[in-house]
């Protein structure tokens, strides 16, 4: 065998010239412009949620430009750090995130924090369920917690995403909220919310921690029953933990972050465009597509919700022996 | 239900939907035949367009798509080298090695045939029994899904010949390895990062086939350098866009795609198995049942092996539709962006969505019919200049070659870190190829790994850590019966008949 070292780099710098002239993009600035970093690929949560908002933003004429830039990488760590890292040049820039970036930061994923970055305002939100199958054993939330009272190991919680997650983590604090060891709980992770669905619905396991949003149609037909969900009071004829008397709440929240020191007068300017596109139709047909939540809570509320969560988050993975 | 059927005909062949459907299935396959590109972006890219579409038009568009691309998606396999989706992956062991030996049109015209068989029969299969078929969605439990990547990784043997054995065996493990880098679900804990936070997510499908089949390819092709004399340029002009295949040849693969088909689709019903799996079965079962002749031709080039994952993996494909439709499960991430689609045009997938909304259940099923027979006419015309390509000077080729593999790779993250995981990969790759180690069987148990141990990890934690999932459950026993002689019956059978068929020669 050859070697032919010189065909090599010419091959290569080929190559290389191919993909530098493909990736080189230009940056235009404006104050109608506002510019969308999602920590995730195509066609996930994140994804979803800045594109709605773009396009509610657009098409209602709030903001006259939009663009998207997908940074995956780091569990959205990758996209926290190019935010810091490039924050004189990013003062159009709001980056989606949602709860994974407290449980994320308290985990040590990464380094940062929501409070390295410049809190726009939160948006949407979720609740989480927990779900059983019409013809379950356990007709309501009283007959679950009866049962892992008896024996946690006999209520297998299966979830969409892996161990001291959110799926896990939630459901965790609603049996700790009800006098339980959450460490007992018996968590099932699978690679996905359909797949842990699909596991719930074969048998195998008979509770699942997941979001409402994902749930609430099969719950109106009948495939699967929700015994309970994490906002304050009953949604739509499903009754609260609450209000069952178990003190669990918990919003997945979605929300926009600006670069660090990013200008008062322009988050502001943000803070003013997210607040009108609630009202405009645009916006409507967006949220109801997606099943979505209003939660607008700018600047400080946002941080000191931010907080609130962290602390209970904190707490409770601290207990779990997962800090 | 008749009269569902009736309406999904009459809405699937008004002119509108046949059109959309003919477009669906022609932008996936152009998406499709990019390596790098997958249904899950062809799809990502069309879904804009279907908003104010009425539903049923814009599912049956989707359709189109998904099948187009992984009618498309053996196009890059079978030429380059680079399989885009891990639904191909299996079509380029046998695809590949025919391409490079001067059959590439009959190579692509074995994948057309075989894709349009696969999906028609699947196609006929949902008709009959897509509402009957939730239940067969949710036969499976971890147990089960387990026991069926263990038989997955039976198709290794097909790598193990003459000696190889040892090397083959060490790919499996090596890829079973990289499998278990990032974040592992079971525990939350994050195995082999370094601490790097790039790796938590693990290493990505897409970066390790394409650095292992394409890139390594090229650069194995640039260091060899072998000069094509005139004849062989010559023989292969004649040979490389011919789609003739003999009486003997069409007996051979006809009953192939038969079985493949029907395994492929039982395969694509189950959420957590699909395409990659199916694919892999069913060019596994091939091998086993085939003679010792021609298990040799496995992986070299045999038609068979060929016909058999591109069969199972459009029956997939279609299977897949059914817990998607019936019970408004994903199995697979570009399900779960077809579900995101149907929600967000107000339709929620059910057990009652075929009397709720019965023009869009039927009609999707009804288009697929006309899709596959329109991605075959469309296809088979093509494929002479498609296989032209490999009459691309390689000066060119090849450069196109990694400049599009890079590329895919990093549209899907758009971090720089993959491409230069990527380039690490390729070159251990070419060190690795050049010692001869092969490696199918890597791809394969990294595939297999990862869904293998959540499966099982996630069966021990249900059985609360005993083992006894293994004998409990007769769906886990069958498989795993089979497993096992499938594994044994080479030595079996050379102890019954290997006597006899040598006391023939004699």
């Amino acid at each position: 065998m050859k070697f032919h070292v010189g065909r090599i780099c010419k091959n290569v710098a080929l190559a290389a010239c191919l993909i530098t002239g493909f990736a080189t993009s230009s940056l235009a600035s404006s104050l109608d412009y506002i510019h969308f970093l999602i920590p995730g690929g195509a066609g996930g949560g994140w994804d979803g949620t800045a594109r709605g908002v773009g396009e509610a933003l657009t098409k209602s004429g709030l903001v006259k430009k939009v663009s998207y830039e997908n940074m995956s990488g780091g569990g959205g760590g990758k996209a926290i750090a190019y935010l810091i890292k490039t924050a004189a040049k990013q003062k159009n820039t709001m980056m989606v995130n949602s709860t994974p970036i407290v449980i994320r930061s308290l985990q040590g994923v990464f380094p940062q924090s929501f409070r390295d970055l410049t809190l726009i305002a939160s948006v949407i939100a979720d609740y989480q369920v927990l779900v059983v199958r019409p013809d379950s054993k356990y007709k309501n939330w009283e007959d679950v917690l009866k049962a892992f009272k008896a024996n946690p190991k006999n209520v297998k919680i299966a979830g969409g995403s892996s161990r001291g997650s959110m799926d896990h983590l939630v459901a965790a604090q609603i049996f700790q909220a009800a006098g339980g060891d959450p460490k007992s709980v018996r968590y099932v992770p699978y690679d996905a919310g359909g797949k842990a669905l699909a596991g719930l619905l074969t048998g195998e396991v008979d509770v699942l921690s997941t979001g409402l949003g994902e749930v609430l149609e099969k719950h109106k037909k009948g495939q699967v029953r929700i015994i309970g969900v994490t906002s304050k009071k009953p949604f739509d004829g499903i009754p609260s933990f609450i209000s069952m008397g178990t003190n669990a709440y918990f919003a997945n929240w979605r929300g926009f972050f600006g670069a660090p020191n990013l200008s008062k007068k322009r988050v502001a300017a943000l803070q003013l465009v997210l607040k009108k596109m609630y009202s405009t139709p645009a916006w409507e047909v967006v949220r109801a597509r997606n099943g979505w939540t209003n939660l607008y809570q700018p600047g400080k509320k946002f941080r000191v919700f931010l907080e609130n969560q962290e602390k209970t988050i904190g707490s409770l993975m601290k207990e779990m022996g997962f800090l | 239900m008749m009269d569902g059927i009736w309406l999904g005909i009459t809405t699937a062949l008004s002119g509108y939907n046949i059109f959309m459907v003919a477009v669906g299935a022609f932008a996936g396959t152009f998406i499709g035949m990019l390596p790098g590109l997958g249904p899950i972006s062809a799809i990502a890219l069309m879904i804009p367009i279907t908003y104010g579409m009425d539903p049923s038009s814009a599912m049956i568009l989707i359709a189109g798509v998904y099948y187009g691309a992984i009618f498309g998606g053996s196009t890059s396999s079978i030429l380059i080298n680079a399989p885009g989706v891990a639904g191909t992956v299996a079509t380029s062991f046998d695809g590949y090695p025919m391409a490079k030996q001067g059959y590439a049109g009959k190579a692509l015209a074995i994948a057309a045939y075989s894709s349009f068989s696969g999906g028609t029969i699947a196609a006929i299969f949902l008709l009959i029994a897509a509402p009957v078929l939730a239940k067969v969605s949710l036969s499976f439990q971890s147990s089960d899904y387990f026991a069926l990547m263990v038989l997955g990784l039976t198709a290794v043997a097909a790598f193990a010949g003459k000696g190889k054995f040892l090397k083959a065996a060490i790919m499996t493990l090596f890829g079973l390895m990289l499998a278990t880098v990032g974040t592992d679900a079971d525990s939350g804990v994050s195995r082999y990062t370094f601490g790097d936070i790039n790796l938590i997510d693990g290493i990505s499908f897409l970066l390790l086939a394409m650095a292992s089949f394409a890139l390594s390819e090229a650069l194995i092709n640039i260091i060899e350098n072998r000069k094509v004399t005139k004849e062989e340029k010559a023989a292969l002009k004649k040979e490389i866009g011919s789609l003739k295949l003999t009486k003997a040849e069409v007996k051979t693969i006809a009953p192939v795609i038969g079985r493949s088909s029907v395994l492929g689709f039982f395969v694509g019903v189950l959420p957590g198995a699909g395409a990659t799996i199916a694919s892999f079965l069913a060019y596994g079962m091939e091998r086993s049942i085939a003679n010792a002749k021609e298990k040799l031709k496995f992986g070299k080039g045999s038609l068979r092996g060929l016909a058999a994952p591109e069969s199972a993996n459009n029956a997939a494909c279609s299977g897949s539709f059914v817990p998607l439709l019936t019970l408004g499960i994903p199995g697979s991430g570009t399900t779960a962006v077809i579900l995101g689609a149907l929600i967000s045009y107000g339709i929620q997938p059910g057990p009652t969505l075929y009397t709720d909304h019965p023009a869009l259940f039927w009609s999707v099923i009804i288009s697929m019919y006309i899709g596959n027979l329109i991605l075959l006419v469309l296809n088979l015309p093509l494929i002479p200049y498609i296989a032209k390509l490999l009459e691309t000077p390689r000066e060119l080729l090849l450069p196109l070659v990694m400049f599009f593999s890079l590329i895919g790779v990093y549209l899907v993250t758009f971090n720089t870190f993959d491409i230069y995981t990527m380039v690490l990969f390729s070159v251990v790759a070419v060190f690795l190829r050049i010692v001869d180690y092969p490696m199918a069987p890597m791809i394969l148990g990294f595939i297999l790994g990862g869904m293998m141990e959540n499966n099982l990890r996630r069966a021990l934690t249900i059985s609360d850590g005993s083992l006894s999932f293994l004998w409990e459950r007769p769906m886990t026993v069958t498989i795993l019966v089979i497993t096992i002689i499938m594994l044994v019956w080479p030595l079996i059978s050379q102890l019954l008949f290997g006597k006899i068929a040598a006391s023939e020669d004699n």
